[in-house]
């Protein structure tokens, strides 16, 4: 591991480390609001300033960090599992399931994600209580993230089909689950990492996009969506600085998770 | 013994026809299964039979027994999907129930502005991505490497709609915004691409036989890295229509993407159902162009 990876797996870990720590290193809570003190600049109670309604800018942007960073590995989790249901299983199995989930794939790809995601996002219901916003968000996320990877694994499981050992296998008397779980699977395994591995900041950029769209996460619960959404209201960047450290801190944690998925993996 | 095999002879022009009624029928079968998923999505949203109208005090029980009348034939996807494709068959392609106006019309009113946008931004894009990419592969010095990724990986790094956001702030246009959304997708790619092709071993023979870089750009490696880069460009049309939601949406541009957030919103069965053929449709397009484009420049390895 070089420098620069070690780097950012130590800016990653300490982001997680410090929204893990929320409740002991947050002065209030996400929703508690300051009324005499709505939209007040950095201070010795409000080291960020408080946002329009009175609420520490502080504590939501580590209550914020915590949901769309423990949240966007789960949806990453739901994706790249049904990847492998769909791309993997289909690769295995080959000619008429192989075309068929291709075709599917294909069905899901020709629709920019952005689309996908707003559309599918918008048919739900949106006036929800915050904690079922959340799984909503995330779930949907995780539902329609698979094509990408799905295609990937097909090809790596096709190939494997094909290859000598599986042919030996089969010759030995293997078939069916048992050989797709027992040397399928585990050749599968480095495409399966990096297919969560990659999904994890796409994930953390598409609940930061419906965030802005005001499709997102709802209130009075932060995410980064929804604390990038305080933007909206900014006139100049002179006036209120610190209102972008939640945008600095996506930039800096996608950052850290580029240095950390090698260029293979990225391009893969 | 070889299995023996027919070989049957088809003229170059046959076959050429053959996969491009092959790739038309692929893409008909894809866009008919969008519009239809997209229909089915809609209709089995919770809520899809609310209607806010219904909730107006001064409408009387006929009005509103009325409202759901019309909103009946949707009940059926199935039904609501074929009297759709019909419609659309005579070039109707039904009201919108949040605009109150014609799908057709609005679509011929918006298109425009999203194809000024996007084709601007995916121009200003590849123009910024190819440049700062043929530089690091040319010059090969770190400085030009290093800003390319610094550069590229900033952007990736940044929400399509914080972009459009940032331009509202800044007052600047909302194709720079997309441009800014597409160049480093293009560049991560293109980079690679070139870099790929400039370490192949005929490069450093014809380097080694005193070639100049333009030849060698034009003749040996813009001929590798061609075809995949053509590729790239029908995929960058795809991401380019997806950036035009949060930055029309945000940026106030009256374009297809405002029109598919607002449709969206307001669970407009037959807009949502028309865009999504559409978007389909221009994606299929630009991908299929971009494949026979291919073929028309190697007919043999396409």
């Amino acid at each position: 591991m070089n420098a620069a990876r070690k780097l950012a797996c130590l800016v990653v870990l300490s982001v997680c480390a410090l929204s893990l720590a929320a409740n002991w290193l947050a002065p209030s809570g996400y929703s508690k609001q300051f009324r005499d003190a709505p939209g007040a600049p950095p201070s010795r109670e409000h080291l960020l300033g408080t946002d329009e309604v009175g609420r520490d800018r502080f504590a939501r942007v580590l209550y914020g960090t915590r949901i769309s960073l423990l949240l966007a590995p789960a949806a990453a989790l739901i994706s790249t599992v049904l990847a492998a249901l769909v791309g993997g299983l289909a690769g295995y199995l080959g000619g008429v399931w192989l075309r068929l989930a291709r075709g599917f794939t294909d069905l899901f790809l020709s629709l920019p994600w952005l689309f996908l995601l707003i559309t599918v996002r918008a048919l739900m219901p949106l006036n929800v209580s915050p904690i079922v916003s959340v799984l909503i968000t995330f779930l949907i996320l995780g539902l329609l993230g698979w094509a990408a990877s799905a295609r990937v694994l097909s090809t790596s499981a096709d190939a494997l089909r094909n290859s000598d050992f599986v042919l030996q296998a089969r010759a030995s008397g293997l078939h069916g689950l048992r050989l797709f779980l027992i040397h399928v699977v585990p050749n599968l395994k480095p495409v399966l990492y990096a297919q969560f591995w990659i999904s994890i900041p796409v994930f953390i950029l598409a609940e930061a996009n419906l965030g802005i769209l005001g499709l997102g996460v709802a209130e009075p619960l932060p995410s980064w969506g929804s604390l990038l959404r305080e933007l909206e209201g900014l006139i100049s960047f002179r006036e209120e600085p610190w209102r972008l450290v939640p945008v600095l801190l996506l930039i800096v944690v996608m950052t850290s998770f580029q240095l950390l998925l090698s260029n293979e993996e990225v391009t893969a | 013994m070889l299995p023996s095999k027919a070989i049957v002879w088809q003229s170059p022009l046959a076959r050429v026809a053959g996969k491009v009624a092959r790739r038309l029928a692929t893409i008909a079968a894809l866009v008919l299964l969008g519009g239809l998923l997209s229909a089915t999505m809609v209709r089995l949203a919770p809520g899809f039979d609310a209607d806010e109208r219904e909730l107006d005090p001064s409408l009387s029980a006929e009005s509103v027994q009325a409202l759901r009348q019309a909103r009946a034939g949707e009940h059926n996807i199935v039904g609501f999907y074929v009297a759709y494709l019909r419609g659309a068959m005579r070039g109707d392609l039904g009201i919108s129930h949040a605009l109150g106006q014609p799908v057709q019309s609005l679509l011929r009113e918006r298109w425009p502005v999203t194809l000024r946008v996007a084709g601007i931004g995916l121009l200003l894009a590849w123009l910024m991505a190819s440049t700062l990419a043929l530089t690091a592969c040319l010059w090969q010095r770190q400085a030009y490497e290093i800003f390319g990724i610094t550069v590229s990986g900033a952007f990736l790094c940044i929400p399509a709609a914080v972009l459009a956001l940032l331009s509202v702030i800044l007052e600047a246009p909302g194709y720079l915004a997309i441009a800014l959304i597409v160049f480093p997708k293009i560049y991560r790619y293109s980079r690679n691409l070139l870099a790929k092709a400039y370490s192949l071993p005929h490069i450093t023979a014809a380097r080694a036989r005193g070639l100049g870089e333009e030849r060698i750009l034009a003749w040996h490696v813009l001929p590798v890295a061609g075809p995949q880069m053509i590729a790239l460009a029908g995929i960058t049309v795809s991401i380019a229509l997806g950036a035009t939601i949060p930055v029309e949406a945000l940026c106030g541009l009256p374009g297809i993407g405002q029109l598919a957030w607002q449709a969206a919103l307001s669970r407009d069965l037959p807009l949502l159902v028309n865009l999504t053929v559409l978007v389909t449709l221009v994606t299929l397009l630009a991908n299929s162009g971009a494949d026979v484009m291919i073929h028309m420049l190697r007919p043999r390895e396409a």
